[in-house]
């Protein structure tokens, strides 16, 4: 089964300034959407905005062509979400935090130990994830996105705090995720080549 | 990694009731592993209700006379204290963000947020409070009437709390904002509990407080967390 993403004539306005307006995009399964501009241009506000935490001024995001407030939980239910804060708990272990996380959202069948393995994070197990660097944190955080049994990535900005192969390795995810019919909406300011079909949406 | 992504929906995601346990245990756990966020509150109660008789005099009358009204106010101030850190990490680590884009029902998650407040925040109180209240001159069958207002009482205040503490949540030092949008709606239930306390302590009727108090935890347990998520929404716009 194939999902649709997309979003037609979206505007939004913050204080006085237009961030963006009669902006449109479609998305299907299998590709990446990357939203891309200079900094404070506002591409979190619109990936904010598609995921629903935001509301518009105008316009209106669709998912399989529903407007997406029209089927609030199927969409969440459908998406992950990756961010610069990682929304995981300084205060526990990254077993105890992806524990809870997995009974907030569909999960894959897949043994957790080979992602901990591949994301190179099997031996930070037991440790509170105070304890881990910031590029270690992004790599649980990398983590619960691969747990997840979901076909639509929400990436903002992926690749801060990573290492060049941590930001090889999200590439990779990107394409195997998309490959396997997923799809995936990234924000990012850096050059990103991934050998997928790709829309580019620039803000001004 | 072989694996093919479900594309079925709403069938795997855990039930809404499941999404409540979730963040209830993980605040606990929170609460477990910072004993601190949870002794503050307490020793403020405890603290205020001590320091009391020393300041207006230790005689048996005065202790029995403002006895109750003392340990409400206590516990009323103790709870506002505690409210505050209610949003507050969960805001700024992005958990709130997961709590938005999750397909579990927003007022499910902060109710069960709101449940691990009040156990660890106005459950204690209430157990605390009878050591407190015998140094009151309390009788014993008037400290069960306490705790039980107390109970009653604070629940509520942990759920109106709550809309308090996620609209102020994105404002930095929303303490007093957030005692003053509760205070007003927090007053009649400190004025019904200690009134309550006192109406035992004469030997009146007093169960028309408890059941004014149970109505009213009745109510906020309804309304609340629908008023909390849509505050939540609101502030991490």
């Amino acid at each position: 089964m194939t999902h649709k993403l997309s979003g037609d004539n979206l505007t939004l306005i913050r204080g006085e300034r237009c961030l963006f307006q009669e902006l449109s995009f479609a998305l299907e399964s299998g590709s990446l959407l990357i939203l891309e501009g200079r900094n404070g241009c506002g591409k979190t506000s619109l990936i904010r905005a598609i995921a629903g935490m935001l509301s518009l001024e105008e316009g209106t995001v669709y998912w399989d062509d529903v407007p997406v407030e029209r089927v609030r939980q199927t969409f969440h239910g459908s998406l992950v979400w990756l961010a610069h804060r990682t929304g995981l708990k300084g205060d526990l272990t990254l077993v105890e935090n992806l524990g809870f996380e997995r009974l907030l959202r569909a999960h894959s069948s897949q043994d957790p130990e080979e992602v901990y393995e591949r994301l190179g994070i099997s031996r930070l197990k037991k440790l509170v994830l105070r304890s881990l660097s910031a590029g270690q944190q992004r790599r649980v955080a990398l983590a619960r996105m691969l747990l997840s049994n979901v076909p639509l990535w929400f990436m903002d900005e992926p690749f801060t705090n990573l290492d060049r192969e941590g930001r090889v390795l999200v590439m990779e995810l990107v394409e195997e995720h998309c490959s396997r019919g997923g799809m995936c909406v990234m924000a990012a300011h850096q050059d990103v080549e991934i050998n997928v079909p790709t829309t580019r949406v620039k803000i001004q | 990694m072989n694996q093919t992504i479900s594309n079925e929906g709403q069938r795997d995601i855990p039930g809404m009731f499941a999404g409540l346990a979730a963040t209830t245990k993980r605040d606990l756990l929170l609460a477990w592993k910072r004993p601190g966020d949870v002794l503050n509150p307490l020793f403020f109660f405890a603290m205020v209700c001590t320091l009391f008789p020393l300041a207006v005099g230790p005689s048996a009358e005065q202790l029995e006379f403002s006895g109750p009204g003392v340990l409400w106010v206590a516990a009323l101030l103790a709870t506002l204290l505690s409210l505050n850190a209610l949003f507050i990490s969960d805001f700024e680590d992005g958990s709130l963000d997961q709590f938005l884009v999750s397909p579990q029902p927003l007022p499910m998650l902060v109710l069960g947020k709101t449940l691990a407040h009040w156990l660890t925040s106005g459950l204690p109180l209430v157990f605390v409070s009878p050591i407190l209240a015998i140094t009151y001159r309390m009788p014993l069958s008037v400290v069960g009437v306490m705790m039980l207002t107390l109970a009653l009482g604070t629940i509520s205040l942990s759920l109106l709390g709550s809309i308090g503490a996620a609209l102020t949540v994105g404002l930095h030092r929303g303490t007093a904002l957030l005692s003053l949008l509760i205070l007003p709606l927090a007053m009649p239930i400190m004025i019904l509990g200690a009134n309550a306390v006192s109406l035992a302590a004469t030997n009146d009727i007093y169960s028309t407080g408890i059941w004014a108090l149970g109505a009213y935890a009745i109510a906020s347990l309804s309304l609340a967390p629908y008023a909390t998520a849509a505050a939540l929404r609101i502030s991490n716009e």
